[in-house]
């Protein structure tokens, strides 16, 4: 079973935090992490391939940097990674970076299953996974919590997974080659052992540029080939209101006079 | 993956930019600012530099297309099981606004099986004419053929400004919608304007959890789409004498060619309670324990309300996970909003700040939530709310 796997690397969001001042990020020693939700993407991949066979094939489009990413991820057990870097493929939206991503996925030629998380928690629009199954023609599930059953035989095969929508859980078929994104009730990513880290250090990431990419079309990459902009950033307004604080010297005089407050605004 | 340029003779190393980039891909090297390959052309340091020194290559953002032959403003109606989602009707308000704005017809796309009562009651919200396709197959979500219809419908017809909700089918169904049309699709709005100068949509959105809050333009490709957060805009009020044009949309679907079927549905969360809720009771952390909760349960029945949770205090196993409100749970607009024991991050303001009225009560006087507060109370909740639930009882009851 041939599987792709997807990964962005991403500054750990927990960590980033307001200065109060200038209202700016404070970006200082954020770290860069594997989106979380890739992670289980990575886990499900190993999963299928110790059940079936195969290989694991990691991908990410980003800076040098993403390396560290996908070290990661060969640390963990994937079987090979390639980092799509190049200045022409800068400042991609959500449509250029599927197109990226999907050119690379057929130079690596016939895959079974495609594995995505469900968002990046930087970007967090959690539309790079459909549109690489547009763009390739196959059919995406989204939000899977659970894969049910593979069949591989008879070919083409069949997929049966649990997905969450807003009301409740759907239990979905389809025919392979399929592209999933996953959420994190799928699974429980493995950790590396030092030896697995020591391995993964070993191992020669390719990188592959726009040049590397058969057909690609250079009007439809990075920042030209894509249809939206960011045209500004700002920290998200405050509220407006100023807060009427209640004394609460006596507990009692405290509660209902912000009641009689509560009242007087009508909402109840 | 440099983008922005720098200006080295313009730079005159005040480094102000170097703080606003949100990817730290600014550095001061030999006295001048320097870009690295993080940048991700974000724009956020062009007006920050006291010199215009930072300037984005000119883009042509993709082959320009014809674009004054799209017109009007579209939405997608998402149905389940025969019933509209409130969601729909919230992005019906806001559809109508920005056609009033572009002086344009508004057009509501009703996809599914024996739901021609939705369509009647999309005019009633705001269209002036529904595309209503009717088909067994649509009859219950699935990606590929509700992709097809719309594809097939824009195409046809050329809308503008095209919204989708952003529930889970809507981000799935306007993914796969705007790959296949190769046009440009914001994530996640919390505002949509129309530009006053290019007649551009300006669509805000928050990113990066929550902490920063871009805009952004979709200048050559149409339709201009974008999903829509759940309960940020109003609901509109429906008039049932409202006219419009209802049309019926012939679509062939080829069941062999769909690939995907449905086995099954569990439905399991009851994301009315706490959507729909006009007074929500809140609690975090600071309840310290599960058994908190009950407490604020006695609250929320007095009121008529429901209980709600951050998430530190679904992590901690106290509350399940669709009680959670913030930028990673459930985004709410009630009336009354009271927060107990929750301290106010950005990631939990971002699901409940456009609430009529916000109670915070915390013990800790300089908790973020208090800036967000109409009222506040310093204090021990377990004081404080017994009290609370006391006071209202007597007054509502008299
Ligand atoms: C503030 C801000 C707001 C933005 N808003 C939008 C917007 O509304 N619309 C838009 O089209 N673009 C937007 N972008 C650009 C967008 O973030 C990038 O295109 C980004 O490369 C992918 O989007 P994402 O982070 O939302 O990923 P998602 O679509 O949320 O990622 C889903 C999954 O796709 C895979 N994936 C995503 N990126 C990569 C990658 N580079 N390499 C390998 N796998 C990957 C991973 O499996 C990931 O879990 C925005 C950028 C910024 C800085
Ligand atoms: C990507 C991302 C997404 C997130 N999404 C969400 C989300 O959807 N929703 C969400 O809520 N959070 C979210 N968070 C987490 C968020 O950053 C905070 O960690 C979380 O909201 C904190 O919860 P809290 O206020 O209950 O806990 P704390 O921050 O620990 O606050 C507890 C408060 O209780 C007060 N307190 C303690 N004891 C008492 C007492 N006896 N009486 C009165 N007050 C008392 C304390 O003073 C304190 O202010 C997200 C974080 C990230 C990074
Ligand atoms: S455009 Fe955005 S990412 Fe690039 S240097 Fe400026 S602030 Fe940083």
């Amino acid at each position: 079973m041939n599987i792709v796997v997807c990964i962005k690397q991403v500054p750990d969001t927990a960590e980033v935090k307001i200065n109060p001042e200038t209202g700016t990020l404070m970006r200082e020693g954020v770290p860069s992490i594997v989106n979380p939700f890739d992670t289980f993407a990575i886990e499900e991949a190993l999963c299928l391939k110790e059940k079936f066979g195969g290989k694991v094939t990691v991908l990410t489009m980003g800076p040098q940097q993403a390396v560290e990413a996908l070290k990661e991820a060969l640390a963990m057990g994937a079987d090979q990674a390639i980092l799509l870097s190049d200045r022409a493929f800068a400042g991609s939206d959500t449509w250029a970076t599927a197109y990226t991503l999907a050119l690379a996925i057929r130079k690596l030629g016939a895959f079974d299953i495609i594995l995505c998380g469900k968002q990046a928690i930087d970007g967090d629009t959690g539309q790079v996974g459909p549109g690489i199954a547009v763009q390739l023609a196959v059919t995406a599930l989204t939000y899977v919590s659970k894969i049910n059953r593979v069949e591989i035989e008879p070919a083409p095969g069949f997929i049966e997974v649990e997905r969450v929508l807003d009301e409740g859980r759907e239990t979905l078929q389809t025919r392979l080659p399929v592209l999933l994104t996953v959420v994190k009730d799928i699974n429980i990513p493995r950790l590396s052992t030092i030896s697995d880290i020591r391995r993964a250090v070993q191992m020669r990431i390719p990188t592959w540029t726009a040049a590397d990419l058969p057909g690609a079309d250079p009007k439809k990459l990075g920042l030209d080939g894509s249809p939206t902009r960011v045209v500004t950033i700002c920290s998200p307004p405050g509220r407006g209101a100023t807060v009427e604080m209640i004394p609460a010297d006596r507990v009692d005089e405290a509660a209902s006079a912000l009641v009689e407050k509560i009242l007087a605004r009508n909402v109840l | 993956m440099a983008i922005v340029s720098i200006d080295k003779e313009k730079c005159i190393g005040c480094g102000a930019c170097v703080d606003v980039c949100p990817f730290g891909a600014l550095i001061m090297a030999d006295d001048v600012a320097a870009v690295n390959d993080k940048c991700t052309a974000c724009g956020a340091c062009l007006d920050i530099c006291p010199v215009m020194a930072i300037s984005l290559p000119e883009s042509t953002g993709g082959p320009a297309r014809d674009l004054t032959a799209y017109q009007g403003v579209w939405v997608w109606v998402e149905q389940f099981r025969g019933k509209a989602r409130s969601i729909s009707w919230e992005m019906m308000g806001q559809g109508r606004r920005l056609a009033d704005r572009r002086k344009a017809a508004l057009t509501a796309c009703v996809l599914g099986h024996g739901v021609e009562h939705i369509a009647g009651e999309a005019i009633a919200y705001g269209a002036d004419r529904v595309f209503h396709v009717d088909h067994p197959g649509l009859g219950v979500y699935r990606t590929s053929p509700y992709a097809a219809a719309l594809v097939g419908l824009v195409r046809r017809y050329k809308p503008e400004i095209f919204l989708l909700g952003a529930s889970l089918r809507g981000r799935d169904l306007a993914g796969s919608v705007a790959t296949e049309l190769y046009t440009g699709l914001t994530a996640d709005c919390t505002g949509l304007e129309i530009d006053p100068e290019s007649g551009f949509l300006r669509q805000t959105r928050p990113a990066f959890g929550g902490n920063i809050l871009a805009t952004i333009l979709c200048p050559n490709h149409r339709p201009q789409m974008s999903t829509v957060r759940h309960r940020v805009f109003e609901m509109p009020h429906p008039d049932s004498h409202r006219q419009g044009q209802i049309v019926a949309v012939e679509t062939k679907l080829d069941e062999e060619r769909i690939a995907t079927s449905v086995l099954n549905f569990v439905q399991e969360f009851t994301e009315v309670n706490l959507t729909e809720a006009r007074v929500i009771v809140s609690g975090g952390r600071g309840l310290g324990n599960p058994k908190g909760f009950e407490m604020l349960r006695e609250l929320a029945d007095v009121l008529g309300g429901t209980v709600a949770a951050s998430r530190a205090a679904v992590d901690a196993g106290w509350i399940p996970y669709e009680h959670q409100v913030g930028q990673t749970g459930r985004t709410v607009r009630p009336d009354l909003y009271i927060a107990c024991g929750i301290s106010g991050a950005v990631q939990h303001l971002a699901g409940m700040n456009t609430a009529q009225v916000i109670v915070a009560i915390n013990k800790d006087p300089a908790a973020p939530i208090f800036s967000v507060a109409d009222y506040g109370i310093t204090g021990d909740l377990y004081q404080i709310i017994p009290a609370l639930t006391e006071q209202f009882r007597k007054r509502l009851r008299s």
